[in-house]
């Protein structure tokens, strides 16, 4: 840009000690406006894709919406044949298996937050944390893998034939076996894939919680150690309430993932009902299905029309389930986070 | 009596329960991260003993051969992958990077808000974004064109849309980190934002900003989900010609790593079976390198800030 000079030495040849200022150049004068405003649209595009999803999505399920109401997700049925479609039996298996996910996985993950945070040497806490994190960068398909040719076997043969061949004499037994270990111990089934889950919710709870401890401040820990306490006592009486809602809200998230988590739970639930008749089956050997392994699943051979919309509404389903999960758990990690920047 | 019983009871005992149930406790909390430490021992050591057999020079070089799986290789599922990337960079970088700046800058309701919602598509499973584009490009091309639809470009914009909150939020984080004193002084001698911000705050960055490129492309590297709804897969190597030199033709169906070891690992074919393990090993070592390489890349880069 060439600078020519505001005004012109013709202008007042009598005064020449006047300033002369150079013109402010294009992108000074208009640099941070487009600046502003080319950050602010792209910064926009995530409200945009998630109303396009929704939008989207409610318009490919559209027929099916019109034609099953409420229906679809209290039926049972999804007969191909007769264009009858129900996800009772997928919802149930959806939160089913995130339930044995995360009743496996919270457990580990709070621990190994609490050693990483609280208990580990400084020289472990590094090598550690990459370690859980590198779990965590595994893709599903991977966990799937390993799950079908290394888990499965080991599962049948020191699980499930075992607690299968098992004979309860007391009733209580009887009746746990009826309800949780019925069906033929073939394989892929609700463990499999509660398994599965939980091993890829782990990195993701134990990360966030990690950082949650991390969050509270060190006064607080200092304050119960000197009135006596142990090094147990103040984590469970003095840090965890400290971060309870932080942590229900790690744990949310692992939930938010294990709802939506398709490939691995795909290759190990074995995609097939349970032969009860409302599709549910409460039997950790049992196959099943979740949301996101049927549509995965049934997509391949969908027909068009009916079909692939009752498919899309799977999605659909999903899609709200996740959002309400996720932006629960997040308000939840924030406020607590929030909370504890406070009280510094 | 119970009461009786606490209540005479020596200081001492007591100390000695809380001091077991404190160790019993602690040691619980170390077993659980070994046994997190342990699963990841475990894939990986089963990754390598049933998948590095199968890697040769052909598994790089040639086309999938159903009559002599060891014959054939994956050559155009690497291919596939590495187009996918590059396709979703192209949508994710620009948005992911503008919009961890605009995160960055601006302050108030709306950025939070803007925050909120990053991490909310975040959490968006994979699977729902693949049928969304599935329904707003691969069938309405379709219906257009019979028999077309399922493209590298509908893939590459699923994995766009996945990049975009990992970069958003990664180049804000990093971002931060740049001393708020250097952009005053940038500030200060009269230069305006966006010359701040391109000058000085992305330069000094700049190692932060690949490394939560190079985090998301590992993340999504290694997705399938969303490539069943969008790029079908094939054997072969789809080109055409423009001006005399060969490109990939992005409207034709295209494979992807994940998503054939996905069909291999499913078949019922032992090589089949084997081949998916060695893909496996490629994938992961691809992404283990893109997040290591990241990893070091940033803890050299905060050092030196310190």
């Amino acid at each position: 840009m060439t600078t020519t000079p505001i005004n012109a030495p013709a202008a007042s040849p009598a005064s020449p000690k006047k300033l002369v200022f150079p013109k402010a150049s294009f992108s000074i004068l208009y640099g941070d406006r487009i600046y502003a405003a080319i950050t602010f649209l792209a910064s926009l595009s995530i409200f945009g894709i998630i109303v396009w999803l929704a939008v989207q999505l409610s318009q490919a399920s559209g027929a099916s919406i019109h034609k099953f109401g409420w229906s679809y997700i209290t039926q049972s049925n999804w007969d191909e044949t007769k264009d009858i479609y129900g996800i009772l039996p997928y919802i149930f298996g959806t939160l089913y298996s995130s339930f044995l996910a995360l009743l496996i996985a919270v457990p580990i993950s709070i621990g190994s937050a609490v050693f990483l945070s609280e208990l580990a040497p400084k020289w472990l806490r590094t090598p550690m944390t990459f370690l859980i994190e590198l779990l965590a960068a595994i893709p599903s398909v991977v966990y799937g893998l390993w799950g079908i040719f290394v888990m499965l076997p080991w599962l049948k043969t020191h699980v499930m034939n075992p607690i299968s061949h098992a004979h309860p004499h007391n009733k209580f037994a009887l009746w746990l076996f009826d309800v949780f270990f019925s069906g033929n111990p073939y394989g892929p089934s609700m463990l499999a894939a509660g398994l599965i889950l939980s091993i890829m919710v782990i990195p993701f709870i134990t990360a966030v919680t990690r950082d949650i401890l991390k969050a509270i401040p060190r006064s607080q820990r200092e304050g119960s150690y000197a009135l006596g306490a142990t090094q147990w006592e103040t984590i469970s009486q003095v840090v965890f309430p400290y971060a309870k809602s932080g942590i229900v809200g790690a744990v949310m998230l692992g939930l938010g993932r294990a709802l939506g988590e398709t490939m691995a739970v795909t290759m190990l639930i074995g995609n097939q009902s349970p032969g009860t008749p409302t599709g549910i089956s409460f039997s950790l050997f049992q196959p099943g299905y979740t949301m996101a392994s049927a549509l995965a699943n049934k997509f391949t051979e969908a027909a068009q029309g009916i079909n692939t919309s009752a498919l899309a509404e799977i999605g659909l389903v999903l899609f709200f389930v996740t959002i309400v999960v996720n932006m629960a758990a997040r308000l939840l990690v924030f406020y607590t986070a929030k909370d504890v920047a406070g009280g510094k | 009596m119970v009461n009786n019983t606490t209540t005479v009871k020596p200081h001492r005992s007591n100390v000695t329960r809380r001091k077991i149930a404190n160790r019993i406790m602690l040691t619980l909390c170390m077993l659980a991260s070994v046994a997190a430490v342990t699963v990841l021992g475990l894939v990986l050591f089963f990754l390598i003993s049933k998948g590095f057999s199968s890697i040769n020079v052909k598994f790089f070089t040639q086309l999938p051969n159903h009559v002599d799986e060891k014959a054939g290789g994956m050559s155009q599922s690497i291919y596939g992958t590495l187009v996918l990337l590059g396709l979703a960079s192209v949508i994710g970088l620009p948005l992911g990077i503008l919009g961890g700046i605009y995160q960055l800058e601006a302050k108030g309701k709306f950025a939070s808000a803007v925050r909120f919602f990053t991490d909310v598509l975040n959490g968006i499973p994979s699977i729902v974004i693949g049928i969304f584009v599935y329904a707003v490009w691969v069938a309405p091309i379709a219906k257009l064109h019979p028999g077309t639809g399922y493209s590298a470009f509908a893939g590459g914009f699923a994995l766009g849309i996945m990049m975009i909150p990992t970069i958003m939020r990664t180049t804000e984080e990093i971002l931060k980190l740049v001393p708020f004193s250097m952009r005053e002084a940038s500030l200060g001698l009269g230069a305006t934002r966006w010359r701040t911000m391109w000058s000085v705050v992305l330069p000094s960055a700049r190692g932060g900003v690949i490394t939560g490129i190079m985090l998301a492309l590992a993340r999504i590297a290694g997705e399938t989900a969303p490539l069943l709804f969008t790029i079908l897969g094939n054997e072969f190597f789809v080109t055409h010609k423009v001006y005399g030199i060969k490109v990939p033709t992005l409207t034709a169906p295209i494979d992807a790593l994940p998503l054939r070891i996905y069909n291999y690992a499913t078949a019922v074919d032992p090589e089949q079976q084997r081949m998916a393990w060695a893909g496996a090993v490629v994938l992961i070592t691809l992404i283990l390198v893109l997040s290591i390489a990241a990893r070091a890349a940033t803890r050299g880069k905060v050092l030196e800030e310190k």
